[in-house]
């Protein structure tokens, strides 16, 4: 096992340093830049001249590269242009912020998509398994931009059931230890900016849960018919056992492979940030960050960093879930 | 052996809690803070980040907001409107040469550290902008650029010195005069700040790193002016600026003890959080929102407006432009009336010529160029310009107060054209990436839309920032005459015979020289609840949140 990391760490490496080569001359390619987008309206040709020495961008590209190159090996990831917050401050500020919402999404999706799916394929062809067949396709297919605005102008307005956008209420004072609002309420025992921070979260978290928990539904279906059909299924319930040990022991355990990848994959891709629900919910995690360096101000420090950690997010997941395997089926060995 | 691990997983996870808990503080003062006084909270909602909290530094409306608030200009502008009035300078003057310009202080003015606001102060707050080092910090300081032309050493340099004549009178001399001046004086980047904390936080320490710059701790944790409120903090992790009363400000005190700025990039989320209750102002609705906010009960108000749109024609690439037949054909073919009610925001009207009818110089007898398609086309073939083609440049992704719906105007004033026999191909550019290079920088285009909202009351800031200089934009540099009259009326110092200048100026740019069509001026509004009083809408989107108080 250690070896196996080991490999995939040399892999991540790799991999990290050629998607960074590509990000920093793909970002440059693009038309338009910080300058312009710091600058505004109103600056001199002389002011436009000045920045574009002091930042750099009047030296030669590979120049360039080459201290982008030898600043992320030491770590250095520089700073926001926007802001001249350094860029590590930026994102470990909005990291929590997503993952409070991912995990509190994933929660809503396995929570309620491996029962469902399973009880959908107990109950193949029934009302129950045509009814969630239907429910799933429309979670799949209805936009989360739509969505979102729906459900905030049906349980915000008017009926104040739930906040419209914001992690906390305005004004509110919390005490930040971690940057996950819920947890820090838990920490510093004020239940009451905890239970606001959750009150916040329900909305953007149901939102975002639609898309996975709809995959997750099916998949587990899917898996769980598939592993129902086998013959060793039949054995078991042919040798005596009972049903419960069945299901528990054969059924779940067989079926819930494909499901723990399927969650990987929907956990990194919600860990990188959820523009859409973060844009609408206005979240301040790392998928508002993103939108906003890009079409803002083409920040482009914190972009490289930002795709860096996607790229971080999601082969760590993956790796988890090839580990995980495993624990669930000691039949799988990591090779 | 399953169990077993659960539970030790288990027991690790509620150890960990449970040390991290015994770490963890609240930072609560446990209700005793902001008590009594209870001129309750006001909380307005922004539409974007500010930059750093430096006035020199910065150049944005949004990093504006909160620094107007805690900072005040030597002169300043009547509330609602662009008139100037004194600020930190019960009165100012300027000798006959406008070089030299001689502020009266108020006084018994301190700033938030405590520190007296006097003439040195004055004096080292126009130091520091003309003496600052490097350019790092120099190519932030984009009105300075632009107002006083360079920094020490610079043959372009506007600003010579500044004496303290007596405590309260702070002489500033210019090595010419400058049209700017003395609107310049109210703009926000020339706020006048503690000279002591400058020192302190080692203000003019801008950071270089790799591609990037950091500011110092007096731009983004300890701004220090003389205005109403004081600093309360940025919490970025949840967008909100806090501003507290300032209990020692030498004016009326502000009416609310606190004011949040929460940050809501999405307009759509600006308009629910306001009707949700949890804020109670938002800035720049939709325009398509106004009158429904308006028939729940907002108030609606409508900044007077003090921005323009224009239809830019470039010159350059097709030479039937260079017809100034042509060009008031396509004046002629816009139908401006009709795109104003159908795609306009609430209050905007109908521009005629390049600047406001509230800045000096704006003449009411330009020659206007009501909707005709038969002259258009009558121009078009007597200039020998029938069936031409126009590329015609237009930005997406962005929405400006002047240009709420860029691809919705295109498309408006597209049909115009086809319909007086103008081919039009439109071609969509992002607005940080292409558009502006391609019309500022490259100058592609044969017809563009942009505009411009005004910083201040001189008409040099707008026809002068447009057609005072060749432009790659408008593709003429061989316009000498239109540069040399803006310039010789810029440069009048007497106020009457500079209105006369520039009255004449606009009447030559909409009859003679048409280098542009104006479209409208259309101005953001800001809603508020009914509870909010005393906010006064101001047409340089310079509100001062003083004067709001919350009625419940």
């Amino acid at each position: 096992m250690v070896r196996v990391v080991s490999r995939r760490l040399v892999q991540l490496s790799v991999t990290l340093i050629a998607l960074m080569t590509l990000v920093f001359f793909w970002l440059r390619s693009l038309p338009g830049g910080p300058v312009d987008a710091l600058l505004g309206e109103r600056a001199t040709p002389q002011t436009r001249e000045a920045l574009i020495r002091a930042l750099g961008y009047d030296q030669p590209i590979h120049v360039q590269y080459g201290h982008f190159l030898k600043n992320v090996v030491t770590g250095n990831f520089g700073n926001s242009i926007r802001t001249g917050e350094p860029v590590t401050d930026v994102i470990s500020r909005a990291f929590p912020a997503t993952i409070e919402l991912a995990l509190a999404a994933i929660i809503i999706a396995v929570g309620l998509g491996i029962p469902l799916g399973y009880l959908a394929a107990r109950h193949r062809g029934r009302l129950l398994d045509n009814a969630t067949i239907v429910v799933t396709l429309i979670g799949i297919s209805i936009p989360i931009f739509f969505l979102g605005y729906l459900l905030k102008d049906w349980l915000t307005q008017g009926v104040h059931l739930f906040p419209p956008s914001g992690r906390i209420s305005t004004g509110a004072d919390n005490t930040d230890v971690t940057g996950f609002f819920v947890l820090d309420g838990i920490l510093t025992r004020e239940w009451d900016a905890s239970a606001d921070a959750l009150w916040h979260l329900v909305l953007p978290a149901v939102t975002l849960a639609t898309i996975p928990l709809a995959i997750i539904v099916r998949i587990t279906r899917a898996s769980v018919l598939d592993v129902l059909d086998e013959d060793y299924i039949r054995t078991a319930d042919a040798k005596g056992l009972r049903n419960a040990t069945i299901r528990k022991r054969h059924v779940l355990r067989n079926g819930l492979l494909p499901v723990v990848t399927t969650i990987g994959l929907q956990t990194g891709a919600l860990l990188a940030g959820a523009v859409l629900t973060e844009k609408v919910y206005n979240w301040g995690g790392l998928g508002t960050l993103i939108t906003d360096s890009i079409s803002g101000s083409r920040d482009y420090p914190v972009l490289q960093a930002l795709i860096l950690l996607a790229a971080v997010v999601f082969i760590v997941v993956n790796l988890v879930v090839d580990l995980s395997y495993a624990f669930i089926d000691p039949r799988v060995r990591v090779q | 052996m399953r169990a077993p691990r659960t539970a030790i997983a288990a027991g690790v996870i509620a150890a960990l809690t449970i040390g991290v808990a015994g770490c963890a503080e609240s930072d609560r003062d446990n209700g005793e803070d902001q008590g009594n006084a209870s001129g309750g909270t006001f909380v307005f909602a922004g539409a974007g980040d500010p930059k750093n909290f430096d006035p020199i530094f910065n150049d944005d409306g949004e990093s504006f907001r909160p620094i107007r608030q805690m900072y005040e200009t030597l002169v300043t502008h009547k509330p609602g409107t662009a008139e100037l009035t004194g600020g930190l300078a019960e009165s100012w003057s300027n000798d006959p040469t406008g070089k030299v310009w001689t502020f009266k202080l108020r006084q018994g003015v301190k700033f938030h550290d405590g520190t007296a606001l006097d003439a040195t102060a004055v004096c080292a707050n126009f130091d520091r902008w003309y003496n600052m080092k490097g350019e790092a910090a120099q190519s932030q300081m984009i009105y300075y650029a632009d107002v006083f032309g360079g920094f020490a050493g610079s043959p372009d340099a506007v600003y010579d010195n500044c004496k303290a004549q007596d405590a309260s009178t702070a002489v500033v001399t210019m090595t010419k005069y400058k049209g700017a001046f003395p609107g310049a004086f109210a703009l926000t980047a020339f706020s006048i700040a503690s000279p002591a904390a400058i020192k302190q936080y080692d203000a003019d320490t801008v950071t270089q790193n790799g591609d990037s710059f950091s500011y110092s701790a007096f731009a983004t944790e300890h701004p220090t002016g003389t205005g109403a409120f004081t600093y309360g903090g940025w919490n970025k992790a949840t967008g909100e600026i806090t501003l507290n009363r300032n209990a020692d400000y030498w004016g009326e005190k502000a009416k609310v003890d606190k004011v949040i700025i929460k940050v809501i990039k999405d307009e759509n989320t600006r308009k629910q959080e306001l009707r949700a209750g949890t804020v109670q102002a938002i800035d720049f609705p939709a325009p398509a929102d106004r009158k429904a906010l308006a028939d729940e009960g907002y108030e609606v108000l409508e900044r007077p407006a003090f921005n323009i749109l224009y239809l830019g024609i470039n010159q350059k690439n097709n030479p039937k432009l260079k017809d100034l037949r042509v060009r008031q054909a396509i004046a002629y073919a816009l139908n401006r009336a009709q795109l104003v009610q159908t795609k306009g925001p609430g209050g905007s009207v109908v521009a005629d010529q390049f600047l406001p009818d509230t800045v000096l110089g704006y003449a009411p007898d330009v020659q206007k160029y009501d909707y005709s398609v038969d002259k258009a086309k009558a121009l078009l073939s007597e200039a020998g310009a029938t069936g031409l083609t126009l590329n015609f440049y237009y930005p997406t992704e962005v929405s400006r107060p002047y240009m709420p719906n860029p691809q919705e105007i295109f498309t408006v004033l597209a049909n115009d054209l086809q319909a007086a026999g103008i081919k039009v191909n439109g071609v969509p550019r992002p607005w940080n990436g292409g558009f502006k290079d391609d019309v500022q920088q490259f100058g592609k285009q044969d017809l563009h839309i942009l505009g411009w909202t005004g910083d201040y009351n001189d008409p040099g800031n707008f026809v002068g920032t447009f057609f005072g200089r060749p432009k790659v934009e408008f593709g003429d540099d061989a316009m000498t005459e239109m540069f040399t009259a803006i310039g010789k009326a810029d440069a009048t110092v007497d106020q009457a015979a500079k209105r006369t200048a520039f009255e004449q100026v606009n009447r030559d740019l909409a009859a003679k020289w048409l280098p542009a069509v104006p479209i409208w001026h259309a101005p953001p509004a800001i809603v508020t609840t009914k509870e909010v009083e005393g906010l006064v809408p101001s047409p340089l989107t310079a509100e001062e949140f003083d004067t709001v108080s919350i009625t419940k």
